[in-house]
């Protein structure tokens, strides 16, 4: 079977492996800190397109921040503790992630929990996982955060540590995203996706067609839980720092719905999209207060916290009149345009 | 940190039972605004947060005496909740559930934010001391005895209020069966606000009884949220009396485990209980499966 690849996505991809080389000829002096934004952007990308696999058929997780967790957490101390590669402790960290959520998704779908219930018990398990990560303090350093110990220089394929070299992140983070888009195609393109369509719309009537809909939810939760594991456990080796803040927690779950709400949650670039949105719209704010005097003299530090404020708002409008999400509007805007 | 029993454990138990009376009255403004609208407010804890700056506020900037603050904060706070209501939830009141629980989301964040930037992010502390009340070797604190006759008066003010007033019945009405009471001549827009109101106010007093034993700070919202959502949804959400018992069990669990280990383990062991409970009984601990 041959397929006809759409021309936008070739020169997307090649505009984005370009992409390293014109920021160094555009911006010599600031390209460490562009690929850094641009570093974020693709690994939040891949969490969030992992986050919107169950979102999409109405299983909207709040747990989401525990895989994240696991993955970082479980993928450092590993390291540093028993002294184990993260090429080895980072398979190891998605299986444990992916076994946490099955042991929670089993009885979750087998007893028909969803809606408020699936939302708040899953915030449930990711507080859970945040409390033992700060309890757990000897060796997670509690809410102030650990590091993986650095590996000759910082530069390692053996500690999959590569911050130093910021091209070299870059690219790793395309590769991932870009196998995170795979994947969501492949589910979009499964018989999967059409049993979870149809139990996300009747549950009971997809079940009386013959769909095992809890093993089509299971099937689905353990892709997203190992997105996110894995997304989490590369964003620790590339930050050289987690915490159970930036890792784990439910601001970063709401974090992770929001941007796939803004962005859109139906379509394969949505996740994408809102995690461009959130990063520049963080940065520009950062930025924006830094350099102006009069809201740094009227709000001091705490200016930082603009950033949230207008996230709230910006999360309330969305779900309010614009529930497809950007790219979603924009999709279905044209698509609505008559063809010639 | 022993696990002795002793008088020490002893004043464990029976300060998780005062603490106990706190989380069900943070749980009965949540569980009525679910029962009747069958909205879930995620960010409730943070409404309860402004309440805590506003007392703090009125009081200590404007010298206003702290019984009229706090009337002032409850009304304020119950305000806010009509405004969250109006503004936010009656849009979304027709859409898939989950969109309800997370534009209240948007509105947490929204709320962190602002009172970030309008406070700053130290630790304020009203400095209202009630001393403490000594049993034999035991010694309990005025404040949260006082919180938890508080909170038994809120429960049974709210009952005989959806008990024998018009409005209350009609609410109780609206809960039971959302799409035959408008027909009945039930002015459901009504009952809504007025239901937001009490939630409001609730989370109010909730706040004016925090503030005398807490430090107020921007975030105070997320240690006590997720719990009281738990204590919600453990007691059946919109279950009012299931709640309170849930109160208890998970006040019980957090105050043990704090002194037995330390207090994350008690928090943690809490959500693994329910997180388990929620598999054995997905309706909770007392409500009706539907």
């Amino acid at each position: 079977m041959t397929r006809r690849i759409n021309p936008f996505y070739v020169a997307g991809l090649v505009a984005l492996v370009a992409l390293p080389f014109v920021v160094k000829a555009v911006f010599p002096d600031a390209q460490r800190y562009y690929l850094h934004l641009a570093i974020q952007i693709l690994l939040w990308a891949f969490v969030y397109t992992g986050w919107s696999l169950m979102g999409r058929f109405g299983l909207v997780s709040l747990g989401h921040a525990a895989f994240t967790g696991v993955g970082a957490y479980v993928t450092v101390l590993l390291w540093n503790f028993a002294g184990l590669s993260p090429l080895l402790g980072i398979p190891v960290a998605v299986l444990l992630a992916v076994v946490l959520s099955q042991v929670v998704g089993y009885p979750c779908f087998h007893q028909r929990i969803r809606g408020h219930y699936f939302a708040l018990l899953t915030l449930a398990l990711t507080e859970f996982v945040r409390l033992c990560i700060v309890g757990l303090r000897d060796y997670t350093g509690g809410s102030l955060g650990t590091q993986p110990k650095r590996y000759d220089g910082g530069l390692s394929l053996y500690a999959v540590q590569f911050e130093p070299d910021r091209t070299l992140a870059y690219f790793i983070a395309l590769v991932i995203w870009v196998i995170g888009l795979i994947i969501w195609v492949r589910v979009d393109r499964s018989m999967n996706r059409y049993a979870l369509d149809a139990a996300s719309q009747d549950e009971e009537a997809a079940a009386s067609v013959g769909i095992n809909v809890t093993v089509a939810k299971l099937k689905v939760t353990a892709i997203s839980a190992a997105m996110c594991a894995f997304g989490g456990a590369i964003y620790g080796q590339y930050q050289m720092y987690i915490g159970p803040d930036t890792v784990a927690g439910l601001t970063l779950s709401l974090n992770i719905v929001f941007a796939v709400i803004a962005g859109g949650i139906w379509v394969m670039l949505g996740p994408t999209l809102g995690a461009v949105l959130t990063q520049v719209l963080a940065e520009t704010l950062r930025v924006g207060i830094q350099s102006s005097a009069t809201l740094k003299a009227w709000f001091g530090s705490s200016a930082l916290a603009l950033d949230s404020l207008v996230y709230g708002v910006l999360l309330i409008l969305f779900i309010i009149y614009m529930p497809k999400g950007i790219l979603g509007t924009i999709l279905e805007w044209w698509n609505r345009k008559p063809r010639r | 940190m022993s696990c002795q029993l002793d008088v020490f454990f002893l004043e464990a138990i029976l300060n998780g039972l005062l603490f106990a009376g706190l989380l069900a009255l943070l749980a009965l403004g949540l569980n009525l605004i679910f029962g009747v609208i069958d909205v879930v407010w995620i960010c409730y804890a943070e409404l309860v947060m402004i309440g805590m700056y506003a007392v703090f506020e009125i009081h200590k900037k404007l010298g206003v005496p702290l019984v009229l603050t706090f009337v002032l904060a409850i009304l304020l706070v119950a305000a806010a909740g009509v405004l969250l209501h109006w503004l936010v939830i009656r849009p979304v009141l027709d859409t898939p559930p989950i969109n309800q629980l997370l534009v209240t989301g948007g509105v947490l964040f929204f709320l962190q934010a602002a009172a970030t930037m309008a406070f700053g992010v130290e630790f304020q502390n009203l400095g209202v001391r009630m001393g403490s009340f000594p049993v034999g070797d035991m010694y309990f604190s005025m404040s949260r005895i006082v919180t938890f006759g508080v909170a038994l008066v809120a429960m049974i003010a709210l009952w005989q209020f959806l008990k024998r007033t018009y409005i209350g019945t009609a609410i109780r009405a609206i809960s039971q069966d959302r799409q035959i009471m408008p027909l009945m001549g039930v002015d459901s827009r009504k009952a809504y606000l007025v239901t937001s109101a009490i939630g409001g106010g609730l989370a109010g007093l909730a706040a004016c009884l925090m503030v005398l034993q807490y430090d107020i700070y921007p975030q105070i919202g997320l240690q006590f949220g997720p719990l009281v959502f738990m204590i919600c949804v453990l007691g059946g959400l919109g279950n009012m009396v299931g709640g309170f018992v849930a109160a208890f069990i998970i006040a019980q669990f957090i105050t043990i485990g704090g002194a037995c280990f330390a207090t994350e383990w008690g928090y943690a062991v809490a959500f693994l209980f329910f997180i388990i409970v929620m598999f054995i009984r997905p309706q909770g601990l007392f409500g009706d499966r539907t």
